[in-house]
C-alpha cells in the first residue's frame, strides 16, 4: 500500500493536474475556429454545446485529451503492423534507426573517453572539438548530413543512424571521461606498488569504476538519440517514422495525429530510458554494489 | 649444511639490510613554500624486524614509508632496498603495501581482491586458488571468499587488505596507519593476531602508527620521529622477548620503553603547539 501511496499517487496526481489543464487550454485554443463556424452556419449554442462542439473538432488548433487517447489506442491496437497509419509501425522504424545510432554513439563515445585519458595529446585537443560539436543545432545539420550521403548514395536507415549517433555521444564521452578518472588515489597507488602495466590498470581499475558512469550517459545518450532519429525523418520528407507522421500530420493539419505520433513518441522515450536502467541496475548488481 | 660450515659466516655472505637510508630528505613545493617532509633520516632496517615509526602527523613517517615504497621521490640523500633504487625493488615487486583505508575494489569480491595482484603478477589459476586460501586462513577470514567488502566490517575489511598483501612473496611488509580507524578493542585483537603473522611468514615488517602501546608491543625498533622538519629523534631497540601476550603492555619493561618514546617524542617538541 505504502508503493502506491509514495510512487503512483504523486504520479497520478501530476497527470490528472495536467489533463485538467489540458482540458481548459484545449476549449480555450479551439474557441476562435469554433466561434467562426457557429456565425457562418449561423447556429446559436449554449456554453456546455460550445465546450463539448470545440472538444470534438475535426483539426482541432489543440486536441483533446481523449481525442488523442482514442487515435492514439486506434492506430497502436486496431491496425495492421504493416499499414501506413500504424504507429507500431512507425515507431519502429524510429527505434531502429535509435538503437543503431545508439549503438554506434555509445561504441565512439567510449573508444574517444578511452583516448582522452591515455594519451595527453587527446586530453588537450580533443575536448574543446567535441564541446564544439554539440554547439551546432541538430536542426541545421541533419539535412546536410542526409543530403551529402544521398549524393555518395547512402540513405535510409545509416543516414539517420549517424545523426542519432552525433548526438548520443557526447554525454557517453564525457561521462564515460569522469568514469575512468573516478578511481580513489589509494586504488591507484596500488596498482602502482604491483608494478601494473597501464592496461592492467585500465582493464582492472578504471573500467569497472567507470560503469556506474556510462549507465547514467547512457540514459542520456540514448534519449538523444531517439530525438536525433525524428529530427532526421524531418527534413527530406521521410515516409516512414514517428518524424514522418509529425510532417505528415502538420501538411494535412491533422493535428490529432500529430499528437498520437508525439505520444508515441514519449512512450517509445521511456522504454527506452527505462530498459536502459534497468540493465544499469542488474549489471550494478552483478558487479557487487550495495542493493540501494 | 654441517656444524663447521654454518659456524663462521664471513662478512661477504652477510644478508644486506632490507631498508638502508642515508640522509635522506623530502622537501614538498606546495602553495606556502617549500615543505621539509624528511630531513636527514639516517636509518638501518634488517631482515625480520619488525619496526614502527611513531610521532604526531606532519612528522614524515608516512613519506618515508611512501618514499620506500616508490610512491614519493626522495630530493636529498639516498636510500636502498634489498640493495636496489625503490623503483627497481618496487618493479621487482619487492613489498606489499597496506594502507590506512583498506583500499579493497568494491566490485570485486574478498577472494578476487586477493587475486588482484595475483592476476597482475601473472600467478597461475591453481596458484591463486591455493595462495587465497592459505592468506585467508593466516587472518581468519576463511569462508568470507564470496562476500563483498561492503559486507565486511572496518576490521575484517583491512585484515583483508592483509591478506592482499600477503598474497605474493613478498618479503617487505608496509603498513600505513592500517588499524588507525578501527575502536581499541577490535585493534588490540589485531595486534595479536599481526604478530603471530609476523612469527610465521618471517617477514619484514615497517609499521606507521601515532598509538605509543601499539608500538612499543609490536616491534622490535621503534624510531620516534618529530616534525617541523620531518626528522627521527631517537630510535628504540626493544627488549622485549618475542613471545608478547597481551598483558605484557601492563609490565614494568613496557612501561620503561612507552617512557623512552614519550621522552622522545617531548624532546621533538610535539607536545608543544
Amino acid at each position: 500500500m505504502t508503493g502506491f501511496r509514495d510512487k503512483i499517487l504523486p504520479v497520478l496526481a501530476i497527470l490528472g493536474g495536467i489533463v485538467v489543464l489540458w482540458y481548459v487550454f484545449a476549449v480555450a485554443l479551439n474557441a476562435p475556429f469554433q466561434r467562426d463556424l457557429d456565425r457562418r452556419a449561423d447556429v446559436e449554442r449554449t456554453t456546455v454545446e460550445f465546450i463539448k462542439e470545440t472538444l470534438s473538432q475535426k483539426k482541432p488548433t489543440l486536441p483533446a485529451p481523449h481525442q488523442v487517447a482514442v487515435n492514439f489506442f486506434e492506430n497502436t491496437f486496431l491496425r495492421k503492423l504493416t499499414s501506413n497509419r500504424s504507429l507500431v509501425y512507425h515507431s519502429w522504424v524510429t527505434l531502429s534507426s535509435t538503437l543503431l545510432g545508439f549503438a554506434f554513439g555509445t561504441v565512439l563515445g567510449i573508444l574517444i573517453a578511452v583516448g582522452i585519458v591515455h594519451v595527453l595529446a587527446l586530453d588537450r585537443s580533443l575536448m574543446p572539438w567535441i564541446i564544439a560539436s554539440q554547439t551546432i543545432p541538430i536542426l541545421a545539420l541533419a539535412p546536410m548530413i542526409i543530403v551529402v550521403l544521398a549524393a555518395v548514395g547512402i540513405t535510409g536507415l545509416i543516414p539517420k543512424a549517424l545523426i542519432s549517433t552525433y548526438l548520443s555521444f557526447f554525454p557517453v564521452a564525457v561521462g564515460m571521461v569522469k568514469g575512468l578518472r573516478s578511481p580513489e588515489i589509494t586504488h591507484l597507488d596500488l596498482m602502482h606498488t604491483y608494478n601494473a602495466s597501464r592496461g592492467d590498470v585500465f582493464w582492472k581499475l578504471r573500467l569497472p569504476a567507470s560503469v556506474p558512469f556510462l549507465f547514467a550517459s547512457m540514459k542520456v545518450a540514448i534519449a538523444a538519440s531517439l530525438v536525433g532519429a525524428i529530427v532526421g525523418e524531418l527534413p527530406t520528407g521521410a515516409v516512414a517514422g514517428i518524424g514522418a507522421k509529425l510532417l505528415s500530420g502538420s501538411y494535412y493539419s491533422q493535428t490529432i495525429d500529430m499528437f498520437a505520433a508525439l505520444v508515441a513518441g514519449s512512450v517509445v522515450a521511456v522504454l527506452l530510458v527505462t530498459t536502459v536502467d534497468v540493465v544499469g541496475r542488474l549489471t550494478e548488481r552483478a558487479m557487487g554494489a550495495r542493493p540501494a | 649444511m654441517n656444524a663447521l660450515a654454518s659456524a663462521v659466516t664471513p662478512a661477504s655472505q652477510e644478508i644486506a639490510p632490507v631498508v638502508e637510508a642515508r640522509g635522506l630528505g623530502l622537501t614538498f613545493q606546495t602553495n606556502d613554500g617549500p615543505v621539509r617532509a624528511l630531513s636527514d633520516v639516517t636509518l638501518t632496517i634488517g631482515k625480520g624486524e619488525f619496526v614502527s615509526f611513531i610521532g604526531p602527523s606532519g612528522c614524515g613517517k608516512t613519506t618515508f614509508l611512501r618514499v620506500i615504497a616508490d610512491l614519493e621521490a626522495p630530493t636529498e640523500g639516498s636510500i636502498a632496498i634489498n640493495g636496489m633504487s625503490p623503483a627497481e625493488a618496487r618493479k621487482n615487486r619487492a613489498y606489499g603495501y597496506v594502507f590506512q583505508a583498506a583500499a579493497l575494489y568494491p566490485w570485486r569480491t574478498i577472494e578476487k581482491n586477493i587475486a588482484l595482484p595475483l592476476e597482475i603478477m601473472g600467478y597461475s589459476k591453481a596458484e591463486q586458488e591455493e595462495r587465497i586460501k592459505r592468506t585467508l586462513s593466516l587472518v581468519n577470514l576463511t569462508g568470507f571468499e564470496k562476500k563483498y567488502p561492503w559486507q565486511l566490517s572496518g576490521g575484517m575489511q583491512q585484515r583483508a587488505s592483509i591478506a592482499r598483501a600477503l598474497a605474493f612473496d613478498a618479503d617487505l611488509l608496509l603498513m600505513d596507519e592500517p588499524f588507525g580507524a578501527l575502536d581499541e578493542i577490535v585493534r588490540d585483537h589485531l595486534n595479536e593476531q599481526l604478530l603471530g603473522l609476523w612469527e610465521r611468514t618471517d617477514k619484514t615488517i615497517c609499521f606507521v602508527t601515532h598509538s605509543i602501546p601499539e608500538a612499543v608491543y609490536l616491534s622490535t625498533k621503534i624510531v620516534v620521529m618529530s616534525p617541523r622538519p620531518g626528522r627521527v629523534t631517537d630510535v628504540i631497540e626493544s627488549t622485549l622477548p618475542k613471545a608478547r601476550p597481551l598483558d605484557i603492555r601492563e609490565t614494568p619493561e613496557f612501561l620503561a620503553i612507552a617512557a623512552r618514546v614519550r621522552e622522545g617524542l617531548r624532546a621533538g617538541h610535539s607536545y608543544e603547539d
